[in-house]
């Protein structure tokens, strides 16, 4: 049987992968430019059997995802930079009450309303840092279509693996853009759902690290009945200001995803063996860097890839085994240096870095890229 | 014999956090009292409030309950409701929670008809950060942040909810305490969204400031300004100045949203 195939935009791409996860609950707000995907998921959750609700507001939809999440649905909830900054609230909610669930945010320009139909990638800063307070966060950068649709699988299997809200971060241009998509035959990806309970309900505990880092969630209305709250918890979920509980579960719902930081980031490389000049790219702008990458060579540059597929966590290790042996980094980005922040911390001064920043609601062209490449030294 | 609350009670959670006087001890036991009236099965049921001290109700509950983040109770309630239509959500929060921060998660929950209930005990102030004045502060009353007098207008709680779309909406006071469970009753029992809106006190932080010289004397004003919906019918508007209406004020039968939704999924084939 042939695949069914289909010329399809990121957003709507990104709603099919949620489906194929297992999506049945989606609450959101309209925001350019991710609203086809609450279009779409308005469409298809009804047919099988989901819901759609569109709320009042930004932080009333994070409320109602995370209210459905707790009833044991997989939730999705899509925005955009404003709507991002919104959410933040209850991403914070999510990441303590460790409540799964996956927040699809185009990026746009900003701060404030920006430019609503511009792309950016000024978002995955406040992915990581928005919400006040300690807390892991796990990012996808999708660059094609196609991997919009696999990443909001994977997004959705890390959401359920590790009981929390996972991020995917598309720009504008991946978001809009459009290509040809395989959809997923059942079993073609690994579908994850979050652990049940192995105890009677009498001995549920919801944060109950007997059963490691990641403590199995029980559905409200499986027969289950517990305690839920924003407040720094004790295991059986109810609020404790006792130091040694506090320090402890605040470790842990960082360790849970920093212990398993090599499963989770995902990167490529390309033409890396040899390579002496790097760049480091990351969504749409990683499409320019690839043709660079070859323009250069073309040229006799040794120059090579490094694609962010796992923004959050960073992946520290590959960017510190890589600044020991090349000359310099080149960080093509559409904001002021998010990444190229990053890139300084792991690098450490062992490598030049040039960064190639655009706000201007442009994207960042091969040649751009190719030039930079001629300055490393 | 005596009603046995224990058995609506997490074993070990008492006592609980309110200050002597306080009337949410005495909400929290009407709705303890309706539950059993109903038969609710703890385990369907989902006791969903925000942040305050009236929010600190569920742990207290044992059921499903969510403590939320200031002022999201209702929208965190519609997720649990919309997911799980068959359980039953309950709602509880205070006047500050639920009609300023949470305002508009709380028109909206209004609108939709969704059915669930909320119970809103309104004891006019922000206890728990100290008693600063609320939307339900009543103009020129003090507050910590209102030291000349509150120059705000101020919400008739019931009112908004009717205004809103709620399509049952009650009022009582801590004061008439053996009034509580019945409304409450009706309410979860009413097809829709259902506000009850208790009129409660704060000795703390709203009487002091406001010269009750006691709690006695903050549930008496209770007591004298309540006015049964049905004996205001027979009293002029002279006798009804400065009067609040308890007792069922609003009650329609208007489309539910789950099970509009229900009918979405039909239409989209979803059933099959």
């Amino acid at each position: 049987m042939s695949k069914k195939v289909a010329f399809l935009q990121g957003n709507e791409a990104a709603a099919h992968g949620a489906l194929y996860a297992g999506c049945k609950f989606f609450a959101g707000y309209p925001i350019t430019p991710s609203t086809e995907v609450a279009e779409v998921m308005s469409a298809e959750l009804p047919k099988v059997g989901g819901k759609f609700i569109q709320m009042e507001d930004e932080i009333g939809a994070m409320a109602a995802l995370l209210g459905g999440a707790l009833a044991g649905q997989k939730a999705l909830t899509s925005t955009s930079g404003p709507g991002l900054s919104l959410k933040q609230e209850l991403i914070g909610y999510g990441c303590i009450a460790e409540i799964p669930c996956v927040v699809y945010n185009v990026m746009r320009g900003g701060p404030s309303t920006g430019m609503p139909t511009g792309p950016s990638q000024s978002d995955v800063m406040c992915a990581r840092w928005g919400t006040h307070g300690d807390h892991a966060t796990i990012a996808l950068m999708p660059a094609s279509v196609q991997e919009t649709y696999d990443m909001m699988v994977r997004a959705f299997n890390l959401a359920e693996k590790y009981r929390m809200p996972v991020h995917v971060l598309p720009d504008e241009i991946v978001a809009h853009m459009r290509e040809r998509i395989e959809f997923r035959e059942p079993g073609e990806l690994e579908v994850i759902d979050r652990a049940a309970p192995s105890v009677p309900p009498a001995e549920y505990k919801p944060y109950d690290t007997k059963f490691g880092d990641v403590p199995p969630l029980a559905a409200f209305g499986s027969g289950y009945k517990f305690h839920v709250t924003g407040l720094n918890k004790l295991p059986d979920g109810f609020p404790t200001t006792k130091a040694e509980y506090v320090q402890a579960e605040e470790e842990r719902q960082i360790r849970k995803v920093m212990a398993n930081v090599d499963e989770i980031v995902d990167f490529e490389e390309f033409k890396l063996e040899d390579a002496e000049v790097v760049v480091v790219a990351y969504g749409s702008t990683s499409r320019s860097a690839r043709y660079a990458v070859n323009a250069a060579r073309e040229q006799g540059i040794k120059a090579g890839m490094f694609r962010i597929k796992t923004f959050w966590p960073f992946p520290d290790k590959q960017i510190k085994a890589l600044a020991a042996k090349v000359k310099g980094f080149i960080v093509p980005e559409m904001n002021l240096g998010m990444c190229s922040l990053e890139i300084e911390r792991c690098a450490q001064g062992k490598a030049q870095i040039l960064g190639i920043n655009r706000v201007d609601g442009e994207p960042i062209n091969p040649d751009q890229i190719v030039e930079k490449i001629k300055e490393v030294k | 014999m005596a009603f046995d609350y224990e058995k609506y009670i997490r074993p070990g959670k008492l006592p609980h956090i309110w200050c002597p006087g306080c009337g949410h001890g005495i909400v929290m036991k009407g709705l303890i009292r309706a539950m059993d009236t109903l038969n609710l099965k703890k385990e369907e049921t989902a006791i969903v409030s925000g942040i305050g001290c009236a929010s600190r109700l569920p742990g207290y509950i044992d059921c499903c309950t969510l403590h939320t983040a200031h002022g999201r109770a209702a929208a965190f309630a519609t997720g649990v409701k919309l997911a799980k239509p068959e359980m039953n959500v309950i709602l509880v929060g205070g006047d500050g929670d639920g009609t300023a921060i949470g305002g508009n998660h709380f028109i909206h929950a209004c609108r939709r008809n969704i059915n669930m209930t909320y119970i809103i005990m309104n004891n006019y102030i922000y206890g728990m950060t100290g008693g600063q004045f609320s939307p339900a502060t009543p103009t020129g009353h003090k507050a910590s942040t209102t030291p000349y007098g509150n120059p705000d207008p101020n919400f008739d709680i019931a009112k908004l909810a009717i205004g809103a779309g709620a399509s049952f909406v009650a009022r009582g006071t801590a004061y008439h305490a053996n009034q509580i469970d019945k409304l409450i009753a009706e309410a979860i029992q009413h097809k829709g969204f259902s506000v009850v809106e208790i009129l409660d006190d704060c000795p703390t932080t709203y009487g002091r400031r406001n010269k009750y010289k006691s709690v006695v004397e903050m549930m008496n004003r209770l007591k004298d300004v309540a006015v049964p919906v049905k004996a205001a019918e027979k009293m002029t508007a002279e006798q009804l100045e400065g009067k609040i209406l308890t007792g069922v004020l609003h009650k329609v039968e208007r489309p539910e949203y789950c099970e509009e939704y229900a009918k979405v999924i039909e239409r989209a084939g979803g059933n099959k």
